[in-house]
């Protein structure tokens, strides 16, 4: 019997590999170039029906924040601009080789325009534009990736955290207030610097304690809520009573520390008070800074449907409407007036606020 | 059962269809399980492998398999180093990550030129490796911590002292990437154009890869040192028994697998990104220990799991544009790992038994020795 077990098996498996060879061999004359291929396809300036290809940073689609954020342009555009959208998500630890081939493939297959998320995409973009010049490129978060056919979406991060920080100086009793960073790089360094400006303009002599959860390359800070509890907690324990997060899918933790501390926090990229997904937490988030991604990502598919992408850098500030801060709540209303003062010296070059 | 075992008794002859079996069972229970999976997604099984074998023969993605697999190899010998005298180096990770950030920053600096700088890079790279690596050696010998935890510690430091490196002294931001000078044009390794039919060219280092495989051959099963090494990682007291110094054999072999650890960010510091940045690939190391036992620790067998892992792991994009998650992807692997762990045990405990009836029988029927099975 085991026999005709092992022989059955052996057919099995020899008539698998005979399959994969052949369907093997049947693959192989699928040998198109980059430089080739792209010049097939033609920019569909037309408007709808445009296939739009995007690519994620790590986390992707439902990381509650910054990714999240570039989905909801997309299917906004999807809905109004009745584009097609092919979404491609990377994976940790992955090389620059990795996030060429999945620009690649999306401009391979008549994907145009391609939207990067992130600016780990920079080095990849500037290298696959230059080979698909017909195609549009858009990257967020990055204005070092330069070429005729890239457009950098870019943020004043600062200035919006300008102006939670100072909210939070005003809403602080104890005169000690805290920031919680994912992870220790420039881009989150921009979110520190702001809030730290704002709440010195309010109120020069006050404490700030500050914490990233991880050190690059290790950037499982942007998902760690573990990790961003026990930050949090620290700083509500050492006297702490406002708490800014910008550590993406952590900040679910220093929520939860905020609310077992009976004190506040500041949610950051979404207005994260009015999200369902941290609906638990909405009383003790007294005010989001909003980077406005989803608007970045639609307006360049808008611009792009219309025939008016324009290559280079656009910075969303707060002037734009690119960054800015979130009242769901009502938790701030009392400050607002003085917050919108800081936003209209900010706007009109009154205050510049630092980056790092 | 036993009818089950007799069987098996007269396959024993064929030891070495067996030994080819293992991997083939494995590789099919692979499929098997991955096709569930799919069916339970809601997607097409034999879309997907079609998809799969597709991409896997066009010239650009099997250069890019190569590209991977040489890292990955590397970091298998490095592990594989340790395994094979029962040191589990969790600490490759680390190792390599340290030191690709020092030869990064040495390269960049362009004290030398040309070639010399990849040589220094190199140098300097193995260098950190091997000092990170004897650290965990050391604590071992002198205060018996278990190197597990302690190479698990050193990462995370490791982890730490790299940033801090980076952003305090040999920083470049370039756009909102923080990374170490750029290694001047001069000191890149040349790729070589192994594959025809793409543009794309393989990375110089396989051929570091492939010596490293022939010299971690050589070492392990043509040296004394290499005896010494098993013998310690078979039976400690029995090496002590018969003059080997097994402090000596711990620390010479984390030092080498640190050593080796050290080059597994060289293909990609000096053949693509020319330097170490918060883009660095990472988690190299646990691929690693994978891999190693994907395997079984000989050089062959890790050359093809590494190959297969890398395979799999670049075509998790293609596998998207179908709609199918990437998610797949590590499901696929981490069945691999265990079909073959799973395979091979079985067999071997095939052997084993198979063995025992045999003699058994022998010894109860000694009357007619001139059988078939008993010429084994």
């Amino acid at each position: 019997m085991l026999r005709n077990r092992v022989s059955k098996l052996a057919a099995t498996t020899m008539g698998g590999v005979l399959l994969m060879a052949a369907a093997a061999c049947g693959g192989g004359d699928d040998t198109t170039t980059g430089a080739t291929a792209g010049a097939s396809s033609a920019p569909a300036e037309a408007g709808g029906g445009a296939k739009v290809g995007l690519a994620y940073d790590i986390g992707g689609r439902g990381d509650g924040s910054f990714n999240d954020a570039a989905a909801k342009g997309l299917d906004q555009a999807v809905s109004e601009l009745k584009v097609e959208k092919k979404e491609l998500e990377a994976t940790a630890g992955e090389t620059d080789a990795q996030k060429e081939e999945r620009l690649r493939l999306l401009a391979n297959g008549g994907y145009n325009p391609v939207i990067a998320v992130g600016f780990a995409y920079s080095g990849s973009v500037a290298k696959v534009a230059k080979e698909f010049p017909d195609v549009k490129f858009a990257i967020v978060d990055d204005d070092a990736a330069k070429g005729d056919n890239i457009s950098n979406l870019m943020f004043a991060e600062e200035q919006g955290s300008f102006l939670v920080g100072a909210a939070a100086a005003l809403k602080s009793e104890k005169g000690n207030i805290g920031f919680v960073g994912g992870v220790d790089v420039p881009l989150i360094h921009k979110f520190e610097a702001g809030f730290e400006a704002g709440a010195k303009a309010v109120k020069p002599d006050i404490k700030i304690q500050s914490k990233y959860l991880t050190q690059p390359p290790d950037f499982g800070g942007f998902g760690d809520p573990a990790k961003g509890k026990t930050a949090a907690q620290g700083m509500y324990d050492a006297g702490a009573d406002v708490v800014y997060q910008a550590a993406g899918g952590s900040g679910a933790g220093v929520f939860e520390a905020a609310k077992a501390a009976k004190a506040s926090a500041i949610g950051v990229d979404s207005d994260q008070a009015a999200l369902p997904a941290y609906a638990d937490f909405k009383d003790v988030i007294i005010t989001s800074m909003i980077k406005k991604v989803d608007v970045a990502v639609f307006d360049f598919l808008k611009n792009f449907t219309t025939g008016t992408v324009k290559p280079g850098p656009t910075v969303y500030d707060l002037k734009a409407g690119g960054v800015d801060y979130s009242t769901t709540g009502g938790k701030i209303d009392d400050i607002k007036p003085k917050i919108d003062e800081y936003k209209q010296k900010i706007i009109g070059g009154e205050i510049s606020v630092p980056t790092s | 059962m036993s009818g089950f075992l007799d069987r098996m008794l007269g396959r024993v002859r064929l030891g070495g269809w067996l030994a080819v079996a293992a991997p083939v069972l494995a590789v099919v229970f692979a499929v098997l399980i991955t096709s569930v999976v799919l069916l339970i997604a809601g997607k097409e099984p034999v879309e997907a492998f079609t998809t799969l074998a597709d991409y896997g023969t066009q010239p650009r993605s099997m250069v890019m398999t190569l590209n991977t697999g040489v890292m990955y190899y590397i970091s298998a010998l490095a592990v594989a180093v340790g395994f094979r005298m029962n040191l589990f180096n969790i600490g490759v990770d680390g190792q390599y990550r340290l030191a690709a950030v020092v030869a990064a920053a040495v390269g960049g600096a362009a004290v030398v030129p040309g070639v010399l700088n990849i040589v220094l890079v190199v140098v300097s790279a193995v260098v950190v490796g091997a000092l990170w690596a004897a650290i965990a050696g050391l604590l071992r010998v002198y205060r018996g911590v278990s190197e597990v935890i302690s190479t698990i510690m050193l990462n995370a430091i490791a982890t730490g002292l790299g940033s801090w490196l980076v952003s305090e002294h040999f920083g470049v931001l370039t756009g909102n990437d923080l990374g170490t000078r750029p290694i001047p044009d001069d000191a890149h390794m040349p790729g070589i154009p192994l594959i025809a039919g793409t543009p794309v060219l393989v990375n110089g280092f396989i051929v570091v890869a492939v010596l490293l495989g022939v010299a971690y051959w050589v070492v392990l099963t043509r040296t004394r040192f290499g005896f010494e090494l098993r013998a310690t990682g078979k039976s400690e007291s029995a090496a002590v028994a018969s003059g080997v110094s097994v402090k000596k054999m711990i620390v010479v072999t984390m030092v080498m697998s640190g050593a080796i650890a050290g080059l597994i960010g060289m293909p990609e510091l000096l053949g693509a990104s020319y330097k170490y940045s918060n883009n660095f690939p990472t988690d190299l190391g646990f691929t690693g220990i994978a891999i190693a036992l994907l395997g079984r620790n000989s050089p062959v067998g890790m050359a093809i799991g590494a190959l297969l892992w890398s395979f799999l792991y670049n075509s998790s994009n293609q596998l998207q544009l179908l709609d199918i998650p990437k998610e797949i992807v590590q499901i696929m692997q981490g069945v691999v790992v265990l079909s073959v762990i799973i395979a091979y045990e079985l067999v071997h405990r095939y052997r084993m038994v198979a063995e025992q009836r045999r003699v058994g029988r022998q010894l109860a029927a000694p009357a007619e020795p001139p059988k078939a099975e008993a010429a084994v």
